[in-house]
């Protein structure tokens, strides 16, 4: 099965393995066997960039930041804006202040939610989707319009998981107040076309939030470049730690959106009569932000930039390529998704085998993969399927622990057929 | 692989294969329906009592072998037998799948059941074997939908 497939790496110049040395977490070993991480869409592992920078943030800056006098806060604050600094630079944002710091994606989207589309949809309106959302892109403008009395629309996706856009593009009109999408799906790993997506929602004068969870570790992406007017990620995707992602937003949405939450480092003065708020991105920062995650994911982004997201999508999308191909080898293997444009997953269904069954028995080989509905409910009822099993990449990710997996799921179906 | 082998034995690998009394029951006077929404697993037991005891059963839905093979063997394990039975069935099939029984537990009054001992070496399967007993336990009370199972199983323990 290995050699079968071998020599597509050839064009690739990244060394994968000087790569898998920077992460530790890689070296272990899962019920006696070498770990084959797989799951990466759900969150990546962490390189040693990352986890020292983490380790001397909390003992050279561990101070508050935006108010101290003293030499450490100063060193805390130049450290944090120094991150959101290189967030601009990595999304070719304009201006510094275009970045704030959330949770993560999900936070960033209930942020534009609650704060953007509280203030701007009404009733009538309309905001539209795809078929291809995570739950985090679904329940959000489901809750906002129940709220205002607005429309959830929802543009269809064919059976190959593509998006049908010219049903997209039915669906734009003059009520269509906000379009959200995914830019790489993280069920199905479909790549939406996302610039002209929002070219189309442009047209009808909407405004575009852009899920990029799932795309920044695998594309190279610019916002000026999409022109999208929001675009969310998670630090935890991008090698970075949990408890920290990005919302950026075009400054004269964020100088113009109203605060989300109450608290210090928003405002600008502060009686019992009347507050005003802060400039953003502090307007949205309220309460003592995760200051060492965003130092780390700064971290993060200097690592994934030393090798340069172009070279990185490249080995990724060649390995991917090996990975589909040594999958649907396998008698009785179906993929679930076989977009035009693939990045980071591929999604399968092991015969009649039950998904779940699936990653029991890979993870008693080492094999980390994610089974069930992804949180992305109404795809897998698009799909026709309760679930799939999911293998989802990384560029530390290897050929030969694509062979381990393929040779394991025969593994499985031996078991099954006894 | 000796964990697997004990997980996904012959017997429960036959009953994912040909589920047993899979189908609506038109006499069912009592039933219920569980889930796990984490996983998207769900099933229907439908039941027909009559003074107390469990006349006819059976389940439909859609699950991992372990959760439709454990609907499949629970319809078998308590046709015929008294609601306060099964109630005791359960509890002890329960002892076994979260590996809390005691030391003299009797893995042989579980008859057929047994099989599924190995599931205690796989935490977080205990939810799928447990789903149609939870379910079971929802339509003999008549409570309407079951909780789910992981959340019906942290219940359980306390």
């Amino acid at each position: 099965m290995a050699t079968k497939h071998r020599g597509i790496l050839s064009s690739s110049s990244l060394d994968v393995e000087r790569v898998r040395r920077d992460f530790p977490a890689l070296a272990q070993k899962i019920h006696g066997h070498p770990l084959v991480y797989l799951d990466n869409a759900a969150t990546a592992q962490k390189p040693n960039a990352v986890l020292d920078r983490i380790r001397t943030s909390y003992i050279e800056e561990c101070a508050n930041i935006h108010r101290g006098v003293y030499q450490l806060s100063e060193r805390a604050t130049a450290a944090h804006e120094a991150a959101r600094e290189k967030v601009r630079h990595f999304l070719g944002a304009k201006q510094t202040s275009e970045i704030v710091f959330v949770r993560g994606s999900t936070e960033a989207i209930n942020l534009v939610a609650q704060s953007y589309g509280r203030s701007r949809i009404g009733e009538g309106d309309e905001i539209l989707i795809t078929a291809m959302e995570h739950h985090s892109n679904i329940v959000p403008w489901q809750m906002l319009c129940q709220e205002r009395r607005a429309h959830l629309k929802v543009a269809p996706i064919d059976d190959n998981g593509d998006l049908i856009f010219s049903e997209y593009e039915k669906l734009l009109g003059p009520r269509t107040k906000l379009v959200a999408f995914t830019y790489v799906s993280n069920a199905l790993g479909t790549v939406n076309p996302a610039k002209v997506m929002i070219e189309a929602a442009h047209r009808h004068g909407a405004v575009v939030l852009v899920d990029a969870a799932q795309a920044v570790p695998h594309c190279e992406l610019g916002v000026q470049d999409l022109d999208c007017d929001f675009l969310v990620f998670s630090g935890h995707k991008i090698y970075g730690p949990t408890g920290i992602g990005v919302l950026y937003g075009k400054q004269h949405l964020l100088e113009a959106m109203p605060p989300w939450q109450g608290g210090g480092d928003m405002i600008m003065s502060v009686t019992f009569e009347k507050t005003t708020y802060a400039p953003p991105p502090a307007k949205f920062e309220a309460g003592t932000p995760d200051i060492s995650g965003a130092i780390a994911l700064g971290a993060a982004i200097d690592y994934v930039q030393s090798f340069g997201m172009a070279a990185i999508a490249h080995y990724e999308a060649d390995l991917i390529r090996y990975a589909e191909t040594a999958l649907t080898q396998l008698p009785g293997l179906r993929l679930i998704g076989k977009p035009k444009h693939r990045a980071g997953a591929v999604s399968f269904m092991l015969g009649d085998i039950h998904p779940h069954d699936v990653g029991t028995i890979l993870d008693r080989y080492g094999i980390a993969i994610r089974a069930g509905h992804h949180c992305a409910q109404p795809t897998m009822k698009r799909m026709g399927v309760p679930g799939t099993a999911r293998a989802s990449f990384a560029f530390y990710n290897k050929t030969d622990e694509v062979d381990t997996l393929v040779s394991c799921l025969a593994e499985t179906q031996k078991m099954f057929r006894r | 692989m000796n964990e697997l082998d004990d997980l996904y034995q012959e017997v429960i690998l036959d009953h994912e294969r040909n589920p047993r009394n899979f189908a609506q029951l038109p006499t069912a006077n009592h039933q219920a329906e569980g889930a796990n929404p984490l996983c998207g697993d769900h099933v229907t037991v439908y039941l027909d009592v009559k003074d107390g005891v469990i006349r006819d059963i059976s389940f439909q839905g859609e699950g991992c072998a372990i959760a439709k093979a454990s609907a499949s063997m629970m319809t078998s394990a308590v046709k015929g037998r008294s609601l306060a039975d099964a109630s005791d069935t359960f509890k002890r099939f329960h002892q076994m799948i979260t590996g809390g029984q005691d030391p003299c537990f009797d893995l042989e009054s579980l008859g057929k059941l047994a099989a599924f001992s190995g599931v205690s070496a796989f935490p977080v399967r205990v939810k799928c074997a447990s789903l149609a007993w939870h379910t079971l336990n929802a339509a003999m009370r008549e409570s309407g939908p079951a909780a789910a199972s992981d959340e019906a199983d942290k219940k359980l323990e306390k």
